[in-house]
């Protein structure tokens, strides 16, 4: 019994340092990173509402989580494009980034509200 | 290759600049050329016979863009077509993939409203040309982005001569693949572009050229699982960065839903084995991320801490749903991918279980002189390109070999599928031979500068805009740090070779081709170029002889000047002139596309081949006795009967060659036809020692019906080379009503039921119980 307590330690130790590693991100990517978390958290009330009432209208219910997905991956983009920690991005002006961000979410809604049916 | 470039023009301004605006102004002109180039190598068979649209399928194509462009865009996504595959129909809208159609549609419709009034014919003929050019430009791109503009220049020269690529693409063969080529390397090419640069307006693009290749050829599988393999690759190699998840993640969740806006693919975009793959390492990369995230923000101990507890409790998740995956894959007998994708991975799928894509000739393996044929050259350019993408190794030159990889081993399987392999091909002979024209005309200038700085007194800056000098001074520099280093250190030995080593190999590089005289290397110039030469000799060759024919027309020279076969449009022109519209016409399925399309009448069966079983009914007509077919043709309403006989002009592509796919077609759904009952020592032969169920056909009898009065009593049958073994018979049930002037189309109508039965009813009463049904009202089931 000598390895829960370490192991429990251990975890307990964990989510310390990576709770204080993450409260010293900046604000603005603390704010995409709740957007994410949003965008996947409906989605995932979107497939537990599928598998009570039934998956009929097929391509609905598959916009609706794709839409969810999708944007949430372009977030995640839009993060790693704007985090000044990132070498390989350093020239990249935020509002550049932003505009991308939105042009993607644009076409990927386009062709949302086209499959939503 | 832009590298030194760039290095050049900035100590220097005036020449070098202008050296460069030059060299950018010649590229421009260059590729100009090519466009042109690849428009007109194409245009052989419209030269040589006429703007006519070929083969088979490109007239399914050309009709569906006649109803596009005649009844509009809602239509033609609704459309229920009830001219072919009688009584069943085929639903058009949902089962074409509409990117061709849809492109040369709008062409037309952007000519039309400019006033340029080509006929929609004359657009869909020179569809392909056009787009081949697009494709040789796309391919420029490719290669700039993986090795620089020099190679880019020589693989689009290349692509644009590729026999293999011409094959398919001709002015004329209005096919799915004359647009999807180009849609397949501008997929690439912006695939290659995000990932070199991580700009999320390069990966939104690559989501839309993804979409107009799902739009146009189902090949498009073969993106949506490499694309997935390179960055499992990528990550397996340690080459994960960030812009890698910025090229795949917006691709698959985008790519997948506009896959499922194509009616074709629908729901089989998310539910089919062949996009699994992309699902799976969606999820990969996102776990791949997390991880590296984790990794930046903790410290050293406390990852391995996060690793272990990750490992321990992931491992048992992922366990599990990895169980209810395989049980779910497993549940489905073809393991949830479709028959032509399984005859794919297992070459020898197709020949067991489907018989009708095992007997397409374009299904069947490559030999290996057909490698030669439609690749020449570049055959042995192509391990030479793999060594220069290795060296350097970066991730655009490592998913150029992959593609290539993949690409010859699906060569391997489907001679179609070298279309495939012909742009990767031209991408690596491109690099290889960019990279040797690179040491030659670089050892040619070293040695021009070495002998002008000879000639003058002092070495190096006065030479008037040479770019080898800065090169010199930098060797001389390496040269002086090489003598430094040499002495303080004399201990770790293995570091100072190493520091040694280091710009003695550049050295070494910059004088290899000096090592041997530069005589060598203007030989070896001459030789690439010859090579170069032979290359395109081949290739307009090829255009010119091999892939120009419409095979709707036939010529053949003789002694006495050209003759011409124009036997198929003859027969369907009598069709259309002399039947109703409601006739519906009956012939095996390679016929069918070009019947409706040109002769305006319903068929049975066409060349989609989607219902084995009606397939296998009109195979079982064919192989029956003459009662038994009229019987079946009966049933399915049929008029006339149409066959294709090359016996007296040596045409070998006829219905009597065909006919063992007729027999094992239909013998595989209706067992009374066996095999075995035509075959001769295990032969398929119609001379004297036929078997007599094959002798009483109705393929052999609608093929050599009065046959013998062509050549005065012989009936010999120039393909088969032998005479026929039944020579003199009459047909009861179908009459004769058009053989065109070379015999190679004849056209039989279905003989109407006999009033009354002669002479029948004096006989014994068991005979009238059988008989007098006949003549009654019920119809007889004929094949129970």
């Amino acid at each position: 019994m000598g390895k829960s307590p370490t192991t429990k330690d251990d975890a307990q130790a964990l989510f310390h340092s990576l709770r204080s590693a993450y409260s010293a991100t900046p604000t603005n990517l603390k704010i995409i990173d709740l957007y994410v978390v949003f965008a996947v958290f409906i989605a995932l009330i979107q497939v537990v509402y599928m598998a009570v009432v039934g998956s009929f209208p097929f391509n609905s219910f598959l916009s609706g989580v794709l839409s969810c997905v999708g944007t949430a991956v372009l977030a995640v983009c839009l993060r790693i494009q704007v985090n000044k920690e990132n070498k390989e991005f350093k020239d990249l002006p935020p509002e550049h980034a932003f505009a991308d961000f939105v042009l993607c979410n644009l076409v990927l809604h386009l062709v949302i509200m086209n499959f939503l049916g | 290759m832009a590298v030194p470039v760039d290095n050049l023009t900035k100590p220097t301004p005036p020449s070098s600049t202008l050296r460069f605006a030059f060299g950018n102004v010649i590229a421009f002109f260059i590729l100009l050329l090519i466009g042109v180039l690849a428009f007109s190598i194409r245009l052989f068979s419209v030269i040589k016979y006429e703007s006519v649209i070929h083969e088979f399928d490109p007239y399914f194509n050309y009709r569906v863009t006649q109803f596009l462009t005649k009844n509009g865009i809602y239509d033609f996504w609704n459309w229920f077509d009830d001219r072919t595959w009688y009584p069943l129909g085929r639903v058009i809208g949902g089962t074409v993939y509409p990117g061709l159609t849809l492109t040369a549609g709008t062409i037309w419709e952007v000519l039309q409203s400019l006033n340029i009034p080509l006929s929609v014919e004359t657009v869909c003929v020179f569809t392909a040309p056009v787009f081949s050019a697009f494709a040789a430009w796309a391919t420029y791109l490719l290669t700039k982005e993986v090795k620089g503009t020099g190679a880019g220049l020589t693989a689009a020269v290349l692509l644009a001569m590729v026999p293999s690529y011409i094959s398919r693409s001709v002015a004329g063969s209005y096919d799915n693949e004359a647009v999807a080529i180009f849609a397949l390397i501008f997929t690439f090419y912006l695939y290659i572009k995000t990932l070199n640069t991580g700009s999320l307006f390069y990966a939104t693009l690559n989501s839309i050229a993804y979409f107009y290749m799902v739009c146009s050829w189902g090949g498009y599988t073969f993106i949506i699982n490499l694309i997935p393999m390179h960055v499992l690759l990528c990550i397996v190699t340690g080459r994960y960065s960030s812009r890698l998840y910025i090229a795949y993640a917006p691709l698959v969740v985008l790519g997948t839903l506009l896959a499922a806006l194509v009616p074709v693919v629908g729901f089989n975009a998310v539910m089919t084995s062949e996009h699994f793959a992309s699902f799976l390492v969606f999820i990969v990369i996102h776990v791949v991320a997390l991880a590296y995230y984790i990794k930046g923000i903790l410290s050293p101990k406390m990852f391995k801490v996060a690793a272990t507890l990750v490992v321990s409790v992931g491992l048992v998740v992922c366990c599990a749903v990895v169980a209810i995956l395989l049980a779910v894959v497993a549940s489905s007998p073809t393991k949830g991918w479709s028959g032509r994708s399984l005859s794919l991975l297992d070459p020898t799928y197709a020949s067991k279980y489907i018989p009708i894509i095992a007997s397409v000739s374009e299904h069947q393996p490559p030999t290996w002189p057909s490698y030669f044929m439609d690749l020449n050259v570049l055959a042995f350019l192509v391990p030479a390109g793999i060594i220069a993408c290795f060296a350097p190794l970066s991730d655009a030159s490592s998913f150029v070999i992959l593609y290539l990889v993949m690409s010859v081993y699906f060569s391997g399987v489907m001679v179609r599928l070298m279309l495939v392999l012909a742009p990767a091909a031209c991408i690596m002979s491109g690099i290889a031979l960019s990279e040797a024209f690179d040491v030659f005309t670089r050892s040619i200038k070293f040695y021009i500068s070495n002998l002008s700085e000879f000639l003058q007194t002092d070495a190096g800056d006065t030479l008037p805009g040479n770019n080898v000098s800065p090169q010199n001074e930098v060797l001389k520099n390496e040269k002086k740090e090489d003598t430094l280093k040499e002495r303080p250190s004399r201990k770790n030995k293995k570091k100072e070779k190493e520091n040694i080593e280091k710009p003695s190999v550049k050295s070494k590089t910059e004088k290899r081709p000096l090592v041997l005289p530069v005589e060598a290397s203007f030989f070896a110039l001459f030789l690439t170029v010859l090579l170069g030469g032979f290359y395109v000799v081949h290739s307009v060759w090829a255009a010119a002889e091999a892939y120009s024919a419409p095979s709707i027309v036939l010529t053949s020279h003789s002694h006495d000047g050209l003759h011409v076969f124009d036997d198929f449009r003859e027969a369907y022109a009598w069709l259309s002139h002399n039947t109703e519209v409601d006739d519906k016409v009956a012939s095996w399925w390679d016929y069918g596309y070009q019947t409706t399309a040109m002769a305006n009448r319903t068929v049975i069966v066409d060349n989609n081949t989607w219902n084995n079983t009606h397939i296998a009914t009109v195979g079982t007509a064919m192989s029956s006795p003459e009662k038994a077919a009229w019987e079946i043709f009966n049933s399915l309403d049929v008029k006339y009967v149409l066959v294709v006989f090359g016996g007296l002009v040596g045409y070998p592509s006829d219905d009597i060659n065909k006919f063992l796919w007729m027999v094992r077609i239909g013998g595989g759904v209706f067992p009374h036809i066996k095999e075995p009952d035509y075959l001769r020592d295990g032969q398929y032969r119609i001379d004297s020692q036929a078997t007599p169920t094959m002798l009483n056909s109705l393929m052999y009898k609608l093929s050599y019906f009065r046959f013998v009065e062509t050549d005065g009593g012989k009936g010999y049958d120039r393909v088969r080379r032998t005479e026929i073994g039944k020579k003199y018979f009459k047909l009861t049930h179908f009459e004769e009503v058009f053989t065109t002037h070379h015999w190679m189309v004849r056209i039989y109508k279905l003989k109407p039921q006999k009033n009354r039965i002669r002479g029948k009813t004096k006989k014994s009463k068991s005979k009238t119980s059988s008989t007098t049904p006949r003549s009654g009202t019920v119809k007889k089931n004929p094949w129970h």
